[in-house]
Order: C-alpha cells, then sequence, then structure tokens
C-alpha cells in the first residue's frame, strides 16, 4: 500500500515538474516574433504553408472562428466518406466493410471534436486505412485547432492581435504534437506496445485451442491518442488492452502525456499574458481540486465491493472487476481521474464497474469540465470560471469587474453566461430524453440507479469532449449515434466560438489603470474564491442528478440490499 | 470568386496536408523504425514453439481450461483475442454478484484443501480487457495445492516456479507484483 501511494506521489509530481517548461515553451512555439525555434521548424513549416495555400495575415476574431468551424466541418465530411467507403478503400487486410450512415455521422464528429466516443469496436470497426488516414488524421487536426484556439484566445485577452488559425494549427502540429508524439510512440513500443501492418495472427495454443490475437500500428496510434487528450482506443478496450498498456512504465507515461498540455496551459498565459503569478494560482487551484477528486476515489475503489467482499475471498487488492492485474486498484483510480480531468477518455479500467462513488468523482470531472481539463478547451473553461469568479466577487463588493486590466462588462458576461449554461442544458437536456424514452431505456444494461449514472455519463462524457463510458450501455444504436452526436458537436464549438468573441471583444477595450482598489485576481484568495465558484455553480446544478444516480446506488449498496 | 477562393483554398489543402503527414506519413515511420530496430515487440511479442509455430503473445492471456495448469482471471469473451473486452458489470449488479458466488462454490469443488479465505479477489473478478495476462502471486500460490494433487509434482517445486515467474513491480515501484500464466503453464508443462 505504501509504494502504491508514493508510486502516485511520484507520478504527480513529475507531470508538475513538466508543466511550466512545457508551458514556457508552448509561449514560444506560438510566438509570431522569430524564436529559436524558427531555425528548427522554419524551413519545413514555410512548406506546408505553401502547400496548404496559406497567408500569414492576421485575422479578426470572426474571421478566426469562421476559419475554424469551416475547416473542421470539411474535415468531418472527409473522414465521414472515408468510414463509409472503407470497405473498397486499400489498407483492409481484414476485410472489414463500410461503417452504416449513422454510426459514420457518430464515429467522425467524435473524432473532430477531441472526444472519441466509440460506438464500435476498433478492432472488427475499421480497417487500418481508417484507423491511420480517418481517425489518426483528426487525432492530430482535432488537439492542434484546440491548442490554435486557446492560444488565440489568450492573444486576445492579453491585448494583442488574435493571430492566423492555419499559422497556429500548423505550429501545433510541427512544434508540439508531431515530435513528442513520434518519440514516446518509439518508447512504446520499446514497451511491448505493436506497430505492424500485418493482420491478426492465429496461435495455436498449448491447451489445444486456436486464438486469434488483433494487433496492428498501435504504437503510432497511442502516443499522439494520450498527448492530444483524444482518448479514443486502437482497441475495443482501450488502455486495458495487453496491448495499448503492456505495463505500469507505459501506464506511467501515458498519464505524463494526458496531463501535459492541460497542465501546461496555466504557465503558457502566465508568459503570455505577462501574470506568471496568475498562471500559478490557476494551476494551483485545479491541482487541488484534482488531489481531492483522486483521494476520495483511491478510498472508495480500496475498500471494495462489500458484497464480494462478503463472499470470503482476500479483498486486499480492492475493487479487482473490470481491472487489470499489472496496474491494480491504485494506477487503474489514478488513471481514471486523470483521464476524466484532462479530458482524454482513454482508459485503463471499466468505468462502468469501479464502485459507485468512485464512479460518481470521474463523472463529476466531466460534469465540471474545468480540473485542468482537455488540451486547450479545458483552459478555455478556465478562464470562463475565472471570470464567472471576477465578476461574483464584484458584484460582491459593487466595482465593474475587471480582469487583465479589462472591464468585463455586460455583452461579456452575457457571452459567459450562455456558455456556462450550454454544458448543463446538453447535459441534462439529453439524458432526460433518453430517460423518457425506452430509445434511451433499452440500451440501460445495470439496472436501478445505476442505470441513471450509465445515461448521465454518456451525454456528459460526450459535452465535455471526454470521450470515456460507462460502456455497459448498449449505445450503438441510431438514437444513441445521432444525439450524442450533436451534443459532441455543440459542446464543442458553440463554447470555442463564444468565448473567442469574448476575447475579440476585451482586446478591443482600453486598459483600465491598476489601483489600490482593483480586485486582484493572482492571490491564493482569488484561487479560493475560484475553487468556491466552481463547487457553486457545479453543485447547484448537477447535485440533484448524482443524488438520483451514484450516491443512490452507494446507500443502497452499504444498506445490503439491491 | 477571389474571396471565396482564399477561404476554401486554405481549408482543403491544409486539411489534406495534415491527412497526409499525421495519418501516413507518421505512422509509416514510425513503422519501418520499429520493424527495422525491435521486430519483436513491434509484431506483438509473439511466442513461438520449436517448430516455430505461434503458440500465443506473452502480452495476451490465454484459457486454461484443464485443472492440472495455473487458471487465469476470468474473461466473458473466454481470451478471444480477435476482440476484447468484458460484461462492465456495475458494483450493484446481481449478475456479476451471481458469476462471483458461482466462481466461489467452484473453488470449494475443485480445491478442497485451500480454503477461499486464501483466494485473492482478482481469481474470482473479470478483467477489463479479457485478456488479462497475469494474476496475483497470491493467486498462483493458491493453486499450488490442486496442482500438486492432479499432477504428483512436489508442492516446493511448484512454489519455486510460481516465485521464479513472479514479476515485481516496475521499477520497484509502479503497478502490481504478478505471474504471467501463459509462461508460468510453459514452464509447468515441462514438468508433467
Amino acid at each position: 500500500m505504501f509504494t502504491t501511494i508514493l508510486s502516485i506521489i511520484i507520478t504527480l509530481l513529475a507531470a508538475a515538474l513538466l508543466a511550466k517548461p512545457m508551458g514556457i515553451y508552448l509561449a514560444k512555439a506560438f510566438d509570431y516574433h522569430v524564436t529559436s525555434l524558427d531555425k528548427v521548424y522554419g524551413p519545413i513549416e514555410n512548406v506546408f504553408y505553401k502547400m496548404g495555400g496559406i497567408k500569414k495575415e492576421n485575422q479578426s476574431w470572426k474571421q478566426y472562428a469562421l476559419s475554424l468551424v469551416l475547416a473542421n466541418a470539411f474535415m468531418i465530411v472527409l473522414v465521414y466518406l472515408i468510414f463509409r467507403l472503407q470497405g473498397i478503400l486499400p489498407l483492409n487486410p481484414s476485410g472489414i466493410a463500410g461503417m452504416d450512415p449513422a454510426l459514420a455521422f457518430n464515429t467522425a464528429i467524435s473524432f473532430m471534436t477531441n472526444t472519441n466516443l466509440q460506438h464500435y469496436s476498433g478492432e472488427s470497426g475499421l480497417s487500418y486505412f481508417s484507423q491511420m488516414i480517418g481517425i489518426l488524421f483528426m487525432m492530430f487536426a482535432a488537439p492542434g485547432t484546440a491548442l490554435a484556439v486557446a492560444i488565440a484566445f489568450v492573444r486576445g485577452l492579453s491585448g494583442k492581435t488574435i493571430g492566423n488559425f492555419y499559422v497556429d494549427l500548423i505550429r501545433a502540429i510541427t512544434r508540439v504534437l508531431l515530435p513528442i508524439s513520434f518519440a514516446t510512440a518509439i518508447i512504446f513500443i520499446a514497451l511491448g506496445v505493436p506497430q505492424t501492418l500485418e493482420p491478426t495472427i492465429t496461435a495455436q495454443t498449448i491447451d489445444g485451442a486456436e486464438q486469434s490475437i488483433a494487433r496492428g500500428p498501435v504504437g503510432s496510434f497511442l502516443s499522439i491518442k494520450e498527448l492530444g487528450n483524444n482518448g479514443g482506443g486502437f482497441f475495443g478496450v482501450n488502455s486495458a488492452h495487453p496491448f495499448e498498456n503492456p505495463n505500469a512504465l507505459s501506464n506511467f507515461i501515458q498519464i505524463l502525456l494526458m496531463l501535459l498540455l492541460p497542465t501546461a496551459m496555466p504557465f503558457t498565459y502566465g508568459r503570455m499574458a505577462g501574470n506568471a503569478k496568475q498562471g500559478r494560482i490557476l494551476f494551483v487551484s485545479m491541482a487541488m481540486i484534482f488531489v481531492v477528486f483522486l483521494g476520495i476515489t483511491l478510498t472508495h475503489e480500496f475498500q471494495g465491493n462489500p458484497d464480494l467482499n462478503a463472499m470470503g475471498v482476500q479483498h486486499d487488492q480492492g475493487s479487482m472487476e473490470g481491472k487489470e492485474v499489472r496496474f491494480g486498484t491504485g494506477q487503474s483510480a489514478l488513471y481514471s481521474v486523470v483521464t476524466t480531468a484532462s479530458e482524454t477518455g482513454a482508459v485503463n479500467t471499466m468505468h462502468d464497474t469501479m464502485t459507485p462513488i468512485g464512479g460518481m468523482l470521474v463523472l463529476s470531472n466531466m460534469l465540471l469540465n474545468t480540473v485542468f481539463g482537455g488540451v486547450g478547451a479545458g483552459f478555455i473553461n478556465v478562464i470562463m470560471y475565472a471570470m464567472i469568479a471576477v465578476f461574483l466577487s464584484g458584484l460582491m463588493v459593487g466595482r465593474t469587474p475587471e480582469f487583465l486590466g479589462k472591464k468585463i462588462e455586460g455583452k461579456e458576461m452575457k457571452l459567459i453566461a450562455v456558455t456556462m449554461l450550454m454544458h448543463p442544458l446538453l447535459i441534462l437536456g439529453a439524458s432526460s430524453i433518453a430517460l423518457f424514452s425506452p430509445l434511451g431505456t433499452d440500451a440501460i444494461s445495470n439496472s436501478g440507479f445505476h442505470g441513471i449514472s450509465q445515461v448521465v455519463y454518456e451525454y456528459t462524457s460526450s459535452a465535455a469532449n471526454n470521450g470515456s463510458g460507462f460502456e455497459g450501455l448498449g449505445d450503438a444504436t441510431p438514437f444513441w449515434n445521432i444525439s450524442t452526436g450533436i451534443v459532441m458537436y455543440l459542446g464543442r464549438f458553440f463554447g470555442l466560438v463564444t468565448m473567442l468573441a469574448v476575447a475579440g471583444s476585451l482586446a478591443a477595450k482600453k486598459l483600465v489603470p491598476e489601483t489600490v482598489g482593483t480586485f486582484r485576481t493572482d492571490t491564493s484568495l482569488f484561487g479560493t474564491i475560484l475553487i468556491g465558484t466552481i463547487f457553486i455553480v457545479g453543485a447547484l446544478t448537477f447535485f440533484p442528478t448524482l443524488v438520483l444516480g451514484p450516491v443512490a446506488e452507494y446507500l443502497t449498496m452499504q444498506a445490503g440490499g439491491i | 470568386m477571389q474571396g471565396l477562393n482564399s477561404i476554401v483554398g486554405p481549408i482543403v489543402r491544409t486539411s489534406f496536408l495534415i491527412m497526409l503527414v499525421g495519418g501516413l506519413l507518421y505512422p509509416l515511420a514510425v513503422t519501418g523504425i520499429a520493424q527495422a530496430i525491435m521486430p519483436d515487440r513491434a509484431d506483438g511479442s509473439l511466442i513461438y514453439n520449436e517448430k516455430n509455430e505461434v503458440i500465443g503473445s506473452e502480452l495476451i492471456g490465454q484459457s486454461f481450461t484443464s485443472p492440472e495448469y495455473f487458471h487465469g482471471r476470468v474473461s466473458s469473451i473466454e481470451y478471444d483475442g480477435a476482440g476484447s473486452g468484458s460484461n462492465n458489470y456495475a458494483p450493484s449488479n446481481q449478475e456479476m454478484i451471481d458469476r462471483t458466488k458461482d466462481s466461489v462454490e467452484a473453488w470449494k469443488a475443485a480445491n478442497p484443501s485451500t480454503p477461499i479465505n486464501e483466494v485473492p479477489i482478482d481469481l474470482v473478478t473479470n478483467s477489463g480487457s479479457g485478456l488479462d495476462p497475469h494474476i496475483s502471486p497470491e493467486a498462483a500460490f493458491a493453486q499450488v495445492g490442486r496442482i500438486s494433487e492432479l499432477t504428483g509434482i512436489d508442492q516446493q517445486a511448484l512454489r519455486d516456479l510460481v516465485e521464479k515467474h513472479t514479476e515485481g513491480k516496475e521499477l520497484g515501484l509502479f503497478g502490481e507484483e504478478r505471474v504471467n500464466v501463459l509462461k508460468l503453464n510453459l514452464d509447468l508443462m515441462e514438468l508433467l
């Protein structure tokens, strides 16, 4: 037990130590002034700009937003066609047929929105062509888009010009995603992850049977899946599959990759906005929520399932249903909190099988959608909450709220308010429709209170662009494909566009000189108010739902009856 | 028309560019390097017999049903590596509780010499992947009594075998101690 806790602390310390240097690197990578990085990446990027027909001119926030929405829409159409036609396209050694329309619609949106909800199973649902040209392509384009928008957003906040979407997108890929993915892919393969274009192999087992073993180009897929907070598995069970996560070292690196960009963003912001202290306060506030959630999850997972423990077996391993022996309860609980905090959605344990309260905490990470959050989009949410905190504080003392020396007024607050409301509206609205209709309730595989959790989890994961699931849910139907497709799309693009509008609006405002009366946003007092705001908003919105699902399940299990 | 071109041009061309670089060149480059420097890993850590036939992968669990072999964890997919997965039973799911009860009863019937309180929970629960190649060392030790009675192999020899196959935590720190069931049984076969 002691070494388990120690290994978790060391993992988190390693992630924290990487955050600041990575944050500063990001600030430099997207700096339009000449930097030393231009020497390395400039020549290849210039070729890409030429091939992409990209003019390096500044865009207004509206042009920036239009570019990102249209470019992503085009990519969705492109990949939709690939999925539909994969049966007649090359690189299909296992002879997999084309996807049906609703599933292709869902999957194309899922990967473009950085969600990676998967209503298919990778081994049997996708050809190698689709896995590479379709999925892998989007696994670069989606986090690249989000990173670009976050950088443009911070530029706007700090009064700079917004920048050019295509230049930022290319830089996100050449300077961040591609080099790190490449290096870690090689490490993963050295640790046992396959990387081959050969098809499924058949083994003659010593017990006298035949065993088919699916494989593929997994290593290159795995690194960008984690780094880009994509989370979609090459195999059906994602990183619980021994080929997609062969041991605790590959597990450790996956956790570092998932946290790398989300935890770096506050420091990037601090550097770009010239307020390193505020960046640090944001980082520490999120880290505190993270640690509390992790602690509760670990406690419950180690307590295990009272109904199984009562059968007389040794149970100090904790809740082992749905978990892998090589990770045990400690590394599984850690991974599940990391993957939901970073909105990655990769799993090394089946979240549906987690103890009620453990499952509730990973769900809560996505409901709040701001405990670091996914690459780019998560940080934009953090700033949104920070502005709400500033606004509430301003109301309490009767002053016009200010953020980074700019007044936050009616126009910005309206945009922020609709953005904030969109998330619960999507989750609760879609969940109630699903729970009212047999189209939704027929999918529930675990009856009772847990069934409510399954439905809410699916839409929360979609709206927060996470992609993990309570996978018992029978969601491979047109109803689920289309409804989660719409939720994922709105959950992604609505907030990106409205928050770009906020940044654009603030960028155009005059700086207000700082006085003794200015409410400072780089103090621990502000950090406390921020955490309070996140919990008050989150609790008021979602607490009733949590009571109906996981809390009720927990209480009935404790009372010994189902 | 000029305006439309300047919007559509970069969208189409940049999309295909990223598709080419991220979706094709990147995985092919990684595949090339991996196949050149570590083909065994890249092909899936396959295990061969003397006749050079594939008998499994050291990373993928196999189903062992004969009572003379060490058994792995419960797998709802019977260790069919063409797919992966498990039932996703909630902790309150009655089917899961019944299944575990059955496993416990089956254990008692097949292992009269080892009481149930020496059986760790990983042996009666379904792994997430359905392909878990490992069990805990305790789960292997618990099976020594049964295997010794059926095969006549000395208990101490079996315990030594389990100890030989016990893999420690990574760097002494990360993950859990475990035993690879396939490799353990391959060695057990030599003793039979």
